[in-house]
């Protein structure tokens, strides 16, 4: 496919919908002109407020969404909207269904939303995220709600994405104490209670601030434990201003550059991990094709590869 | 390396409420290595179009059975066409009869699929009209 | 039912004979497969014995028609007294259109009618709303207020024709227009009879045609139960639906146990708000589907009722043989309609049709032969009529009642499927009732589950649809389909607009607000909705205001 890189930029950078999709294609199906174009938007990285957002299957995470990109419209803001769903492991398949409960935004020219499938990596976000990031942000939205399902290690992952992490939780899935795994009060900025009206919501409470409490202080903020009905509404505005604070307490502590390192260097581990990963694929397939390789010896054939990797790149040691 | 798989929006135009035929397409096209975004019942011709363009889908799978596709088809494909994206592929489904069939493809609905289609037959179609996932093309 | 020691010599004469002689039979001709199922996935015996129906107690499980359990029928004289009720659902266009079909129905002998309304009837949208373009008079005939329903209604007195109407969000609506129609034409409100369906919960499920949240939704249903108590006592206030469920794709036992979950939410929120069980249960009656696997829809229609009486009797208390007793009405399945051939949907719904009857149903819808390709014509209509009258003059089966107790096949498959409905009913009342299961997905889920495995059998041919998969031909649709005029709308548009300036436009201001009021305070809806449609309000006004009130509802789509 021939891209005018520059045009595709020229348009994401004027807020282009079509354009600004067809990039995320782009990126999501690894072509080389993903990274030209991206290369032109840095300039704009890190001029939006980026929000995390996770928690288990049916915990409201949609929804929630959807309010919160409501509220953020109501003051003038602009949002990008990017729902990230497992693929499976088996076909690659994948059923994105969580722009379901946000299609009533689907015509506001203000706000843009793209389903991600993770495509292959194991149980973590996809490795497009990342720049379908700097992709939004070179729309100039000013906010990017990231929405991942918490499972496996994406919820950890989104902590090194994201400037301000929600954390979702909802009566009746199962054992409450069990939900509220080992490092997941690690990593949220703010704990939300979501369908609040529900019995069950207030014991939830109970737990994490007992969990929270026991944490080390994590500089100035507190993470606070929301009750939340992302269905009627309830508690949004207070959810929507902790949002504000944290972010506000980020920028003024200096800890945000912090963060933002962290996301930067996310990044560039993930780009290198990406190429050693193609680059390993590659000569594999180059030395299986000049000689039969040992497949009952996995361990002595990553050793002999790795060192004529090495020595290839290094020139020896 | 590229990594390219079909993308499909499977919405339902109108305020048809059967989605049975929608949502086993859906999932038998996730099994074929599609990624599929549904929509959601009651859906306008503005919201799908601009679900599929925000999406960059490269097909749209329309389902409805309540008759009035002959004014909300022409509308999608009028939007479509305003948004620079005649380019995706446009299915449809459910009970249109024959005598619409000719009218809807004239504006660019690529097929129409009529009640006993097998999934199967609508995911060969769409693999030859824009191209099989690579996850496909290996098995 | 037998003999401890003619079961012990049965099962001894069983196995010599399945050792012996079949085994003998198989290894000359197999079997054609491996393991026979029902159409819902359920196992069959190669044959059925006393011994599949020892534990059945005649008086205690199965008794005499009319009486608890009701296994057997829910009058005594079943049709030897009055066949069942021929109502076929039509309704399409505007109301004149479908006020000529509603006579021509009753000139050819139909029984009772019933009304399908166009989809922004069914949700609450006026015809010239934005929602309603491109959807007026499509799928039904088109109400947007009590002077499209005056005109439906016109030369067919209300006290003398049952009426049922496939309406759900809006059903307190039609109902009152239905009722201001009989004030009009002088007839006794006391002597209507009919049905409005009034189900909201199996909408959210597999219809789709909602409008509010589930809780102000139950607080209109269970108004409806008050305000007919009252005032009209013959009314069926609700009819509670498997039907559409069955047709998103759940097995017969999954619409068995969804349905009485559904009922028994129902139940439960009406004695929730004060009413006395035997005060409304009388008035609930009951919609399933009938597919073409004859035994298995037998069994369920006997299981339902059985299930049922159990329900009011055990769980809710009542002793009143009216509440105990489940009258349903039936549909022969869309779904199972081929486009492919269609003329051999004459056959399958004979079949569907035969299953009904034999399962005892108050009433019988025959669908007809085009339905999988567009809105049937009036030829096809009839023929599906006739497919009725042949069942209840010519075939027999109505002259005793429920002749097909005591097949051993039958009766086994009857303690089979009340088995398993039990286990789904069981299962959601775990979860906390129907509502909540719906609200977290698991019904929607386990439907889909169905209709999926459905559809790949049918697909790897495991599954024989005449025509469709095997048998085909080269064709080529043919006949006349009937197609609605796009005029209509324009017509429904200038009826409102003409409306609008006639009627008492304070009048109507005033009506509305005292109906949010009552929405918002509490208190019984009808009667401040009746005084709205006696002024003239329509449909999507009035729905409007409750929508001020209420919200509407955001379904969770579950994939």
């Amino acid at each position: 496919m021939q891209i005018d890189v520059k045009q595709l930029s020229e348009r994401v950078r004027n807020g282009h919908a079509g354009s600004l999709a067809r990039l995320i294609s782009l990126i999501e199906n690894a072509e080389p002109q993903a990274v030209e174009v991206l290369e032109t938007l840095e300039d704009r990285r890190g001029s939006a407020q980026i929000i995390g957002i996770t928690g288990p299957p049916g915990s409201g995470k949609s929804t929630l969404t959807n309010r919160l990109v409501g509220a953020l419209r109501d003051r003038g803001e602009t949002v990008g909207v990017l729902a990230v769903d497992p693929s499976s492991t088996f076909t690659g398949g994948a059923l994105l269904g969580d722009r379901t409960r946000m299609q009533s935004l689907a015509t506001d020219p203000g706000v843009y939303i793209r389903s991600m499938g993770t495509r292959g990596s194991l149980g973590g976000l996809s490795r497009a995220v990342f720049d379908a990031i700097t992709a939004v942000e070179g729309s100039g939205k000013t906010h990017i709600l990231v929405e991942t399902v918490g499972v496996g290690q994406s919820e950890i992952e989104i902590a090194s994405i994201a400037d301000t992490v929600l954390v979702l939780f909802v009566p009746g899935l199962g054992d409450d104490i069990q939900a509220i795994k080992a490092g997941i009060t690690e990593i949220g900025d703010i704990f939300v209670v979501n369908k609040a009206d529900l019995k069950g919501a207030s014991r939830i409470k109970t737990i994490l601030e007992n969990n929270l409490e026991l944490e080390p202080t994590n500089g100035d903020w507190k993470p606070p434990v929301m009750l939340v009905s992302a269905e009627t509404g309830d508690g949004l505005a207070e959810l929507v201003h902790k949002m504000d604070c944290h972010f506000r307490t980020l920028s003024e502590s200096g800890r945000l550059h912090e963060r933002r390192k962290r996301r930067h260097q996310g990044e560039v581990v993930a780009i290198l991990q990406r190429c050693l990963a193609d680059r390993i694929a590659n000569f594999y397939d180059k030395q299986s094709e000049k000689k039969d390789v040992d497949v009952e010896k996995p361990r002595a054939v990553a050793n002999a590869i790795w060192e004529s990797l090495t020595d290839l790149e290094d020139g020896g040691e | 390396m590229s990594d390219r798989r079909i993308r499909v929006l499977i919405a339902k135009p109108g305020l048809d409420g059967h989605d049975r035929g929608a949502k086993v397409l859906a999932r038998a096209m996730r099994d074929a290595g599609f990624e599929v975004i549904y929509t959601g019942l009651r859906q306008s011709p503005e919201q799908i179009v601009n679900a599929a363009v925000q999406e960059d889908v490269d097909v749209i799978g329309l389902s409805i059975l309540s008759g009035a596709h002959n004014h909300l088809f022409p509308k999608i494909m009028e939007l479509l066409e305003e948004q620079e994206a005649s380019d995706v592929l446009v299915i449809a489904g459910g009970v249109i009869p024959e005598q619409d069939i000719e009218t809807l493809r004239e504006i660019g609905v690529s097929r129409v699929f009529t009640p006993g289609t097998s999934t199967q037959e609508a995911i060969q179609y769409i693999e030859e009209q824009v191209g099989g996932s690579d996850a496909c093309k290996s098995t | 039912m037998f003999d401890e020691e003619v079961l012990r010599r049965l099962d001894k004469a069983k196995r010599e004979w399945e050792e012996g002689p079949v085994q003998k039979a198989i290894s000359r001709f197999p079997e054609r497969k491996d393991e026979f199922r029902t159409l819902s996935d359920q196992p069959v015996e190669r044959l059925y014995t006393p011994l599949d129906v020892q534990d059945i107690d005649y008086e205690e499980d199965l008794g005499f028609p009319g009486e608890y359990p009701f296994t057997r029928g829910a009058q005594h004289t079943m049709y030897r007294g009055r066949m069942w009720t021929m109502r076929q659902y039509a309704g399409f266009g505007t109301a004149e259109e479908s006020n000529r079909r509603y006579r021509y129905l009753l000139d050819q002998g139909q029984t009772g009618l019933s009304v399908a309304f166009d989809l922004p009837t069914q949700i609450g949208y006026d015809s010239d709303n934005d929602m309603s373009v491109g959807e007026v008079g499509k799928v039904g005939v088109a109400i947007d207020s009590v002077r499209d329903m005056e005109v439906l209604f016109d030369q067919i007195p209300l006290d003398q024709v049952s009426t049922s109407m496939t309406i759900n969000a809006p059903a307190a609506v039609l109902l009152a227009m239905y009722a201001v129609v009989a004030e009009r034409q002088g007839v006794p409100l006391e002597t209507l009879s009919g049905t409005i369906q009034n189900d909201i919960l199996k909408e959210y499920v597999a219809r789709g045609t909602y409008i509010f949240p589930p809780e102000p939704s139950m607080r209109l249903i269970t108004d409806t139960f008050a305000f007919c108590a009252e005032h009209l006592p013959k009314w069926n206030t609700i009819s509670i639906s498997g039907y559409h469920m069955r047709e998103a794709g759940c097995t017969a036992p999954q619409e068995l146990g969804f349905t009485l979950a559904n009922a028994i939410a129902y139940v439960e929120s009406a004695l929730a708000v004060g009413l006395d069980v035997d005060a409304f249960a009388p008035r609930l009656s009951f919609f399933f589907a009938a597919q073409s696997d004859v035994l298995e829809e037998v069994a369920k229609f006997r299981a339902a009722r059985r299930m049922w009486a159990r329900i009011m009797k055990d769980r809710f208390g009542s002793d009143n043989p009216r509440s105990q007793k489940m009258r349903f009405h039936t549909q022969t399945a869309g779904c199972t309609l081929t486009a492919q051939q269609p003329d051999n949907n004459i056959v399958r719904v004979a079949l569907q049709a035969l299953a009904a009857v034999l399962g005892g149903t108050q009433s019988l819808h025959t669908n007809s032969r085009d339905e999988a390709l567009a809105l049937p014509t009036e030829e096809s209509v009839r023929i599906a009529l006739r497919t009725q009258q042949i069942l209840a003059h010519e075939s027999g089966v109505a002259d005793t009642v429920d002749p097909l107790a005591g097949s051993y096949a039958v009766e086994n498959m009857t303690d089979a499927i009340e088995a398993e409905a039990k286990a789904y009913i069981d299962r959601i009342d775990e979860i906390g009732g129907a509502p909540t299961a719906i609200e977290d997905g698991y019904v929607q889920r386990q439907i889909q589950e169905s209709a999926f495995h459905h559809q790949k059998s049918v697909e790897s041919n495991d599954r024989i649809v005449v025509g469709l998969n095997a048998y085909q031909i080269d064709e080529k649709p043919e006949w006349e389909l009937l197609r609605v005029d796009p005029a209509i709308e324009e017509q429904q548009r200038e009826k409102l607009e003409r409306l609008r300036n006639d009627r008492n436009n304070d009048d109507v201001t005033n009506c509305l607000g005292t109906l949010r009021d009552s929405a918002r305070d509490g208190g019984n809806l009808m009667e401040p909705i009746m005084a709205a449609v006696r002024a003239e309000a329509t449909l999507g006004e009035i729905c409007d205001a409750l929508r001020d009130e209420f919200g509407e509802y955001q379904a969770p789509i579950i994939l």
